[in-house]
C-alpha cells in the first residue's frame, strides 16, 4: 500500500531522529513525500549539495562522472587515465558500454591506459610524461581518432599544464586530443566531472569539422545523446528511429565516435535520454547550430509509444504515420509479454535509489508491469530532475535525495518493498537482508532494457528476481514453524 | 640524542650561506653534523661539498625509477669537518610539488637511517616560506625541535620572521617544536642589532647572535667555500664559531608569541622604520598626493 504524504512525511521524521541535530536537519532538506501537483522542487528539496561528514553515500567523483560516465563508453579513443593506476584500474569496463569493432584495432573502450604516476611525477610534474605517452599511444593504435585526458586528483594538485600538452601533441599526432579536468577533489559528485566532460567536448571535439561540406544531410537526420549503450540500450533504441524512417547520425556517447560527435550538427532533432549528464552539450548545440533537442523515454511500452509520437510529431506526416506502423507493430508483442508477466507481478512495491535518470524514467515501465513505485531517489540529481520526477511519482511516494546507507536501509526495513532498484554498492546489503534486488545502472549484466526489445528483457528480469524461488529458502528448515514448515516440506 | 635544528626566514636572507658557515664552526668544534637541504634550488651543502649544486635525492630517485632504488650512500656525501649533506631536491619554478620532494626525501632518509646516533645536530635548511605542508615537514613530529629564524633589521624581513612565529605555534601545540633563537644577518640598518633584540623580547625568544656583514664572506662563496674553512683566522670565522658555540649551550627554547599586524607596526615606527601612517594617504597615487599638496 502505498502511503499518503502524511504517514510518509512521519516516516521521515522517524529515521531522522537518530540523526544529531544539525546533520539532521540538515538530511531533512533532501527527503520529502511527493506532490504530483508541484511544478518546482526548488522550495521543496534541496539537491546537488555536499555529503555531510560521517554518512555513508552512494556518489562517485568528477573523475567518475567524466572518464566512466561520459567518454569512457566513446570507442574510438584512447582514454588515458592521467595519475596514479587505482582510478584507471577502478574505473574501466564497469559500465557495460557495448560497442562495434575490433578491439585495440578501432575501438579502444576494453583497453586501460594510465600515466601511472609515481612520487617522481608529482614532484617534477608529469607533462613530459604525458606527452610521451599520447606519443606512444598514437605510435601502437594509428586508427584511433584522438586522445583524452582524464585527469586524476594529483594533476590538479600540482598544476601540470595538460591544457598546452594536448595542444602540442594534437598538432604533433594529427587528431584530436581533449584535456579533462576531471579531478575528483571537484564538485560534490559525478554530476559535475559530465559537466566537465561535455565542456571539454565542447571545447576541444565538437566544432572539428565545422569547415567540412562533405557530410550529405537528410531531412530525417536525428542524433542520439545521453544514451550509454548499456547491455546494448541505444541498439535497442535506434532501430525504433530507424524503422519510423529517421536517420540516427550520432550516438552520445555509447557505441559513439568522434567523427559521429563531430557531424551531430548536421541531425534536425537532438533526442536526449539522459538529461542530467547531457543537457549541456544539447544546450550549447542548440544555441550554436540552431539544433533543438528533446527529452524522450524509451522504458516500457507506454513511455515508447508516447515518446514515438512525440519525436514524430516534430517530422511530417510520412514520419508520423510510420510511428504508429511501428508502435501498431510492437503492441501486440508488448501485450503478450504484459500478459505473461503481469498476473505475476501484479502490485509488486519497488524501491528505487539510481544515478540522475532513471528512478523517473523507468516508473513507466513498472507500471506497465503492474508494479508500484513506492519510493525513488537520486544519488546525485540536481533540481530540475526532481522537477520532472514528481508528476511520474504516485502522491505521497518518498523521494529521498543522496540518500545516506542509513536512511535507504531504514526506510526499506519500513516499507518492505517486494523489489529495490539501485547500484553494486546496495546490492549485498539488500540481498542479506532477504528482499529481491536488482542492479538498475548495469542492468545486472543483463540489458538492454531501452526500447520494446528492452522491455521484454527487463520484464523478463523483474519476474526472475522478485519470483526467484531462494528467497523462500532464507531460513532453514528447522527454524521454520507450522504451515512455513509444511509448505517447503511438501 | 641528536638535536634537530630547522633554519627558516626571508627568501634570500642568507639562510643557506648562515646554516653552512654555523655548520663548518659546530665541525670545528668537533661535532658531528648533518645537513638537510630542503629547497628545490639545492644549494643548502655547495659551501661544504665545494661542489656547485649536489646531486639531489629526487632527482636521483627520478633517474633510477623510484626512490625505493637509491641507497643511502648514493645521496649522502660528506664534505668540510666531516659534514653529512644531503639535498632533497625537487623540480624547476613552476612545475610539479616541491613540498611533496621535501617529504618523500625525508621519509627516505628515515627509513635508510641517516639519523645515526653518533650525530650531534641534524640542520634543515629550509626554502623561504612555509607554502605548504611539505615545507613543514622539518617541524613536524620527532624532526626539528629547535627552530632558529634568520633575521635582519629590514621591515618585510621582521614581518617574515613574525610569520614563521605563527607557523610555529601551530606545531608547538601538536609536537614539541619550539623556537630556540634570532639569528641577525646584518643588513646594516640602522640600530639594528637594537631593533632584532627587540623584536625577539617580543616575541618572547632571544638574538641568539648577531653576525656582522662582511665581505669575506662572499670572497668564500666564489670559492664554494665557508668562511671558517677559507680564512680561520678571520674576525668573521670568530663570529660564526661564537654563534656555533652560544647553540651548543642554548637552552632558550620557547613557544613564541607572536606580534599582531599592529603591534609589529608600532615597534618598527619606535626604531624609525615606518613612519606613522597618515590615513589620509592611503591608496592616493603620487601623482594625486602633489594635487593636494598643490592644493
Amino acid at each position: 500500500m502505498t502511503m499518503n504524504r502524511q504517514e510518509t512525511e512521519q516516516l521521515i521524521q522517524e529515521v531522522l531522529e537518530v540523526y544529531p541535530e544539525a546533520t539532521g536537519k540538515q538530511r531533512a532538506k533532501h527527503l520529502m513525500a511527493n506532490d504530483p501537483s508541484l511544478e518546482k522542487s526548488n522550495k521543496c528539496i534541496v539537491a546537488n549539495k555536499k555529503a555531510l561528514p560521517g554518512v555513508m553515500t552512494a556518489r562517485g567523483c568528477a573523475y567518475a562522472g567524466a572518464k566512466g560516465v561520459v567518454w569512457g563508453p566513446v570507442k574510438d579513443v584512447l582514454n588515458i587515465s592521467h595519475g596514479p593506476v587505482g582510478c584507471g584500474q577502478f574505473s574501466r569496463a564497469g559500465r557495460r558500454n557495448y560497442v562495434t569493432g575490433h578491439s585495440g584495432v578501432n575501438i579502444f573502450n576494453d583497453i586501460n591506459f594510465t600515466s601511472d604516476f609515481q612520487e617522481k611525477d608529482v614532484v617534477f610534474g608529469g607533462d613530459k610524461k604525458l606527452a610521451k605517452l599520447i606519443a606512444e599511444l598514437d605510435s601502437l593504435f594509428p586508427l584511433a581518432k584522438g586522445v583524452t585526458i582524464q585527469s586524476e586528483c594529483p594533476i590538479g594538485l600540482i598544476g601540470d599544464d595538460i591544457e598546452a600538452v594536448a595542444k602540442k601533441s594534437a598538432k604533433e599526432i594529427g587528431k584530436v586530443v581533449v584535456p579533462v579536468r576531471c579531478e575528483g577533489f571537484r564538485g560534490v559528485s559525478q554530476s559535475l566531472g559530465h559537466h566537465v566532460a561535455n565542456d571539454s567536448l565542447r571545447d576541444w571535439v565538437l566544432h572539428g569539422r565545422d569547415d567540412d561540406p562533405s557530410f550529405e544531410s537528410t531531412p530525417y537526420d536525428v542524433a542520439i545523446t545521453g544514451d550509454y549503450n548499456i547491455g546494448g540500450d541505444a541498439w535497442s533504441s535506434r532501430i525504433l528511429l530507424e524503422e519510423m524512417g529517421l536517420r540516427v547520425i550520432a550516438q552520445w556517447s555509447g557505441d559513439g565516435s568522434i567523427p559521429e560527435m563531430q557531424t551531430t550538427r548536421h541531425a534536425k532533432l537532438n533526442l536526449l535520454h539522459c538529461y542530467r549528464s547531457m543537457n549541456y552539450i544539447s544546450r550549447h548545440m542548440e544555441e550554436k547550430y540552431g539544433m533543438p533537442w528533446m527529452e524522450y523515454n524509451f522504458f516500457g511500452p507506454t513511455k515508447i509509444a508516447e515518446s514515438l509520437r512525440k519525436i514524430a510529431a516534430f517530422f511530417d506526416d510520412t514520419i508520423k504515420e510510420n510511428a504508429e506502423r511501428v508502435i501498431a507493430k510492437y503492441q501486440p508483442i508488448m501485450d503478450a509479454i504484459i500478459a505473461k508477466y503481469r498476473p505475476r507481478l501484479e502490485g509488486k512495491r519497488v524501491m528505487l535509489f539510481v544515478g540522475g535518470l532513471r528512478p523517473r524514467h523507468v516508473i513507466g515501465a513498472y507500471e506497465d508491469l503492474g508494479m508500484e513505485v513506492i519510493g525513488a531517489g537520486y544519488e546525485f540529481a540536481h533540481n530540475d530532475d526532481y522537477d520532472r520526477t514528481f508528476k511520474e511519482l504516485q502522491d505521497g511516494a518518498l523521494i529521498y535525495d543522496d540518500a545516506t546507507s542509513f536512511e535507504l536501509e531504514s526506510f526499506v526495513e519500513r516499507l518492505k518493498p517486494d523489489l529495490i532498484g539501485s547500484g553494486i554498492k546496495e546490492k549485498y546489503v539488500f540481498h542479506k537482508m532477504g528482499i529481491p534486488f536488482r542492479q538498475m545502472h548495469s542492468w545486472d549484466y543483463s540489458g538492454p532494457y531501452h526500447g520494446y526489445d528492452g522491455f521484454a528483457i527487463f520484464a523478463r528480469d523483474m519476474d526472475m528476481t522478485i519470483n526467484n524461488p531462494c528467497w523462500n529458502k532464507l531460513k532453514a528448515p528447522w527454524q521454520r514453524t507450522g504451515a512455513e514448515a509444511l509448505s517447503v516440506a511438501a | 640524542m641528536i638535536r634537530q635544528c630547522a633554519i627558516y626566514g626571508k627568501g634570500g636572507i642568507g639562510k643557506s650561506t648562515t646554516t653552512q658557515n654555523l655548520v663548518a664552526g659546530l665541525a670545528a668544534l668537533n661535532k658531528q653534523v648533518m645537513i638537510v637541504g630542503c629547497d628545490p634550488k639545492a644549494d643548502s651543502t655547495r659551501l661544504i661539498l665545494h661542489s656547485k649544486a649536489q646531486q639531489t635525492i629526487m632527482q636521483m630517485a627520478a633517474d633510477a625509477g623510484t626512490v625505493e632504488d637509491l641507497e643511502l650512500d648514493d645521496v649522502l656525501k660528506v664534505g668540510y669537518g666531516g659534514v653529512r649533506c644531503v639535498e632533497s631536491g625537487g623540480p624547476e619554478p613552476g612545475v610539479g610539488c616541491a613540498g611533496r620532494g621535501v617529504i618523500t626525501a625525508i621519509n627516505f632518509l628515515e627509513e635508510e637511517g641517516a639519523y645515526e646516533d653518533s650525530l650531534d645536530f641534524v640542520f634543515y635548511d629550509v626554502l623561504g616560506d612555509v607554502v605548504c605542508g611539505g615545507f613543514a615537514m622539518p617541524i613536524r613530529e620527532n624532526k626539528a625541535q629547535e627552530i632558529y629564524i634568520v633575521v635582519s633589521g629590514e621591515m618585510m624581513a621582521m614581518y617574515a620572521a613574525n610569520n614563521i612565529a605563527k607557523g610555529i605555534c601551530k606545531y608547538a601545540t601538536s609536537g614539541g617544536v619550539r623556537l630556540a633563537g634570532l639569528i641577525c644577518n646584518s643588513r646594516k640598518t640602522d640600530r639594528e642589532a637594537e631593533l632584532i633584540e627587540a623584536l625577539a623580547d617580543r616575541l618572547g625568544t632571544h638574538m641568539i647572535h648577531f653576525v656582522p656583514r662582511d665581505n669575506v664572506v662572499q670572497r668564500a662563496e666564489i670559492r664554494r667555500m665557508t668562511v671558517i674553512e677559507y680564512d680561520p683566522a678571520c674576525k668573521q670565522a670568530d663570529e660564526y664559531r661564537a654563534l656555533a658555540d652560544k647553540i651548543i649551550n642554548n637552552k632558550k627554547l620557547v613557544i613564541p608569541k607572536p606580534l599582531t599586524m599592529d603591534e609589529l607596526e608600532e615597534l618598527l615606527m619606535e626604531f624609525g622604520i615606518a613612519d606613522d601612517v597618515d590615513e589620509s594617504l592611503v591608496g592616493k597615487t603620487a601623482a594625486a598626493e602633489a594635487n593636494l599638496c598643490a592644493a
